[in-house]
């Protein structure tokens, strides 16, 4: 744990900590908004350090556990930091059945890294995730805004190659 | 007055396939040729036919293009728009016979269906409550608080036979029914919009194409119950869905459809937004409550029922997205219309997202009751590339798969129970030939076992060595015991579970125990895979007749298991393969294997 603090230190700006203060100071009377806050965090800073975690708590008065607690219970929200692109293959059922496996076991081979990982130049991570909603293009990756649907194995290199 | 409508989807699925850069396109060709003020182009919901997306249809012709590119619109517009001429190359082939053009209602994919709650969905724009309100919108809101007092609201919904389409089918009409006769100084109207089905998009597409028809339901429901306030608990990853939403619900604050006293009749009601964060489980009723009051979505043992003490320990009631889109429709039409639609004991229509090895991917809404061969062959058009129907996944996670032999089945709430599926909340699968029913049962699984909130024991435990069993098994160390044992861990898991999640995350594997136990067993006992998909049961041959020797796959091999000399027949090393089948993508010649 300490080594990966090491090796990717906690960046954030000042402008970012006014955003976070904005919200934080916003939703601190809505009952219930810690979720909606992370989320908002998780915008701003593009994952949730402890750092981030520990402002959120101090901010909104909940415990630190709790906080922890919901940012690791959540899919959505990521304590690690994400790659320029951020490469989701949908494993959906409808692409599942389709070859996202494959796809998902060829994108680990080809990237070197497994699923959730990131690649050591920062520049593509990896992950999966449970229907996109375009179930009629399946298998679908998505790349950031980007989405490419049909694909076979045989795709992935030329669209790797576009970033 | 304009002279043509055009109606483009801009839901998830169109969008995915480039709707956006259409409309831009066809925008700048309108404005090119000075048509902005005769031509209006109307950006809906989902049309139900993403597969062949983006869609677009030029009305008063009414004339369906499909897959329709930016570049295309050019074409477009000088020919159809401008000189009255279709471009029939860009019409949805079905809508092509010979000279004439079909309108999309007369093809085989709408003639079988039936649109209730998907009534609007393609037709308005899901931006303008105006649109909404030209098509009764609102119109079974002001009738309840008009004309009914909230008990007769109650029984007409009970009357109707309304049946909850977010998975178990719990009357609707009961449910309010128990949360009206509890008095409390506050109660809550909750919408469950988190489609945790992966595969699913149903209700994702009614509140792209439809927001208000779930606005008003909420409404309504909660005059019936005596709440003012409501929360839709939606998805994150919806995004298009959840900006519908917010504009939706400003536009209805703005007309005085939703806050103080609407119409005048002294009745407050408002409606929040609450994003899920991706966990499977809030759409659990007890875990979406305690998800919405910002805490980890873990459920709660029931009773205290959320009729009782639900959200905020107030009595709530939580429905799916499309049995609200049902309410005003029933409202407005009497439950007696209801009650003729559909099947002895489960009235009205069912949504289902058609996906998988089907031609075409699909949102269909068919009465209850419909049998499932019609919705897979005259509605979804069949299996691709002549494979054969080997099963359909009908439920998700919580559901099973219905064998060719079924294929007849009415699909009705009890009729799927007794074949160990059930209605879930409408995702329908279709999987061919080369889909492995081992396989969908571990993929199902290792589903459950991410999601498994970790509360109570028999859930979180017993679905990871369930998930190891099918690990043995797909590999090839599966023994005959090991389905029996399995078949009893299935039992444990789903008596002793806490919540729907653990009770029902076995029925995959019984559903497939039960009508693929021959696929288990070759599993086990001759070690092999019939469908060609459980890697480790597999082995890649050169077939020595087909290989020219090209050294393609050879220089494509990722881990150097492939060797032979050019122009001679190359060998596999099977130890160090991993089958990872870019040998058999790079042979031009097919003489790569699986065996
Ligand atoms: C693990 C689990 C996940 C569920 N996911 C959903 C869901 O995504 N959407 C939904 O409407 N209902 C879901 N349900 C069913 C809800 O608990 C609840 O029964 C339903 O929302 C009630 O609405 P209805 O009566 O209108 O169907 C789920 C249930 C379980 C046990
Ligand atoms: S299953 Fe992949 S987009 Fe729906």
């Amino acid at each position: 744990m300490k080594n990966k603090l090491e090796t990717l230190p906690f960046k954030g700006t000042p402008e970012q900590k006014e955003q976070l203060c904005a919200i934080i100071e916003e939703y601190k009377d809505v009952p219930g908004a810690l979720v909606q806050v992370l989320k908002k965090a998780q915008e701003i800073y593009g994952y949730l350090p402890l750092e981030v975690q520990i402002d959120v708590a101090e901010g909104l008065n909940v415990p630190l556990e709790e906080v922890y607690g919901v940012v690791t219970f959540y899919s959505l929200f990521s304590i690690n930091p994400k790659g320029d692109y951020r490469i989701s293959v949908c494993l959906g059922t409808a692409c599942y059945v389709k070859g996202a496996g494959d796809l998902y076991d060829s994108l680990q081979q080809k990237l070197g890294i497994s699923g959730g990982g990131c690649t050591p130049d920062g520049k593509f991570s990896l992950e999966a995730c449970r229907c996109v909603g375009a179930c009629g293009l399946a298998p679908v990756i998505t790349i950031n805004e980007d989405v490419y649907g049909r694909l076979t194995v045989k795709d992935l290199d030329d669209i790797l190659a576009k970033y | 007055m304009y002279r043509s409508h055009i109606l483009i989807c801009g839901g998830t699925g169109c969008t995915s396939s480039g709707s956006g850069a259409v409309i831009e396109a066809l925008e700048a060709e309108l404005k090119k040729n000075a048509l902005e003020e005769e031509i209006k182009i109307i950006k809906t919901g989902c049309f139900g036919l993403c597969a062949i997306g983006p869609i677009m249809i030029v009305y008063p012709e009414g004339c369906f293009y499909s897959e329709v590119k930016p570049e295309d619109m050019e074409e477009i517009v000088n020919e159809h728009l401008i000189k009255g001429r279709p471009v029939k190359r860009l019409l949805y082939k079905e809508t092509v016979e010979g000279d004439s053009i079909k309108s999309l209602n007369h093809t085989d994919f709408y003639r079988k269906q039936m649109r209730v709650a998907l009534r609007n969905c393609g037709v308005i724009n899901p931006e303008s409550i105006d649109e909404y309100i030209a098509y009764d919108g609102y119109a079974a809101l002001a009738k309840c608080l008009d004309e009914y007092t909230p008990q007769q609201v109650i029984d007409i919904v009970l009357d109707s036979g309304l049946r909850g389409r977010g998975g178990a089918g719990f009357p609707t009409g009961l449910k309010w029914k128990f949360a009206a006769a509890n008095q409390a100084d506050q109660k809550y109207v909750c919408c469950n919009a988190d489609e945790g089905d992966p595969g699913a998009f149903m209700d994702r597409s009614i509140l792209e194409g439809d927001p208000h028809a779930v606005l008003e339901a909420m409404a309504i429901a909660g005059y019936a119950i005596g709440a003012n306030q409501g929360y839709i608990y939606i998805r994150a990853e919806y995004p298009i869905a959840v900006e519908r939403l917010e504009i939706a619900i400003k536009q209805a604050r703005e007309y005085g459809l939703l806050g103080k006293n609407i119409f005048g009749k002294g009745f407050d009601f408002d409606i929040g937004i609450r994003l899920g964060a991706g966990a499977f489980v809030c759409g659990e009723e007890t875990a979406l409550m305690t998800s919405i009051e910002g805490k980890r979505g873990e459920p709660r043992p029931r009773p205290p029922f959320p009729a009782l003490k639900g959200l905020f320990q107030k009595p709530t009631i939580l429905n799916n997205v499309e049995t609200y889109a049902n309410i005003a429709q029933i409202i407005n039409n009497g439950a007696e219309w209801f009650k003729s639609i559909g099947n002895e004991g489960s009235h009205g229509t069912k949504v289902f997202a058609l996906g998988g090895k089907i031609n075409n991917t699909v949102l269909v809404e068919v009465p209850i009751g419909t049998p499932l061969r019609t919705v897979i062959e005259e509605i979804g058009g069949g299996i691709p590339n002549g494979k054969k129907f080997k099963a359909a996944q009908i439920g998700g996670p919580s559901g099973g798969c219905i064998p060719s032999e079924h294929l007849d089945v009415a699909i009705d709430y009890n009729t799927l129970i007794e074949l160990g599926a059930m209605m879930g909340s409408g995702g329908l699968i279709v999987m061919d030939e080369d889909n492995c029913m081992v396989d969908i049962a571990k993929f199902f699984l290792e589903f459950t076992v991410d999601e498994s909130c970790g509360k109570c024991t028999p859930c979180r435990i017993g679905t990871k060595r369930l998930y190891e069993m099918l690990e043995k098994i797909t590999s090839g160390n599966g023994t005959l015991e090991d389905l029996d044992e399995m078949e009893k861990l299935c039992y444990y898991i789903k008596n002793n579970s806490l919540c729907g999640l653990g009770q029902t995350a076995p029925n995959p594997v019984l559903s497939t125990l039960r009508h693929f136990r021959d696929e288990y067993v070759a599993h086990v006992v001759d070690k092999k895979c019939p469908s060609g998909v459980c890697k480790d049961l597999l082995s890649y041959v050169i077939i020595a007749d087909k290989c020219k020797g090209c050294t393609a796959c050879a220089r494509k091999c990722p881990v150097g298991a492939i060797s032979g000399a050019v122009k001679q027949v190359h060998s596999i090393d099977t130890a160090k393969c991993i089958k990872c089948g870019a040998c058999i993508e790079t042979c031009k010649f097919g003489a790569i294997v699986k065996m």
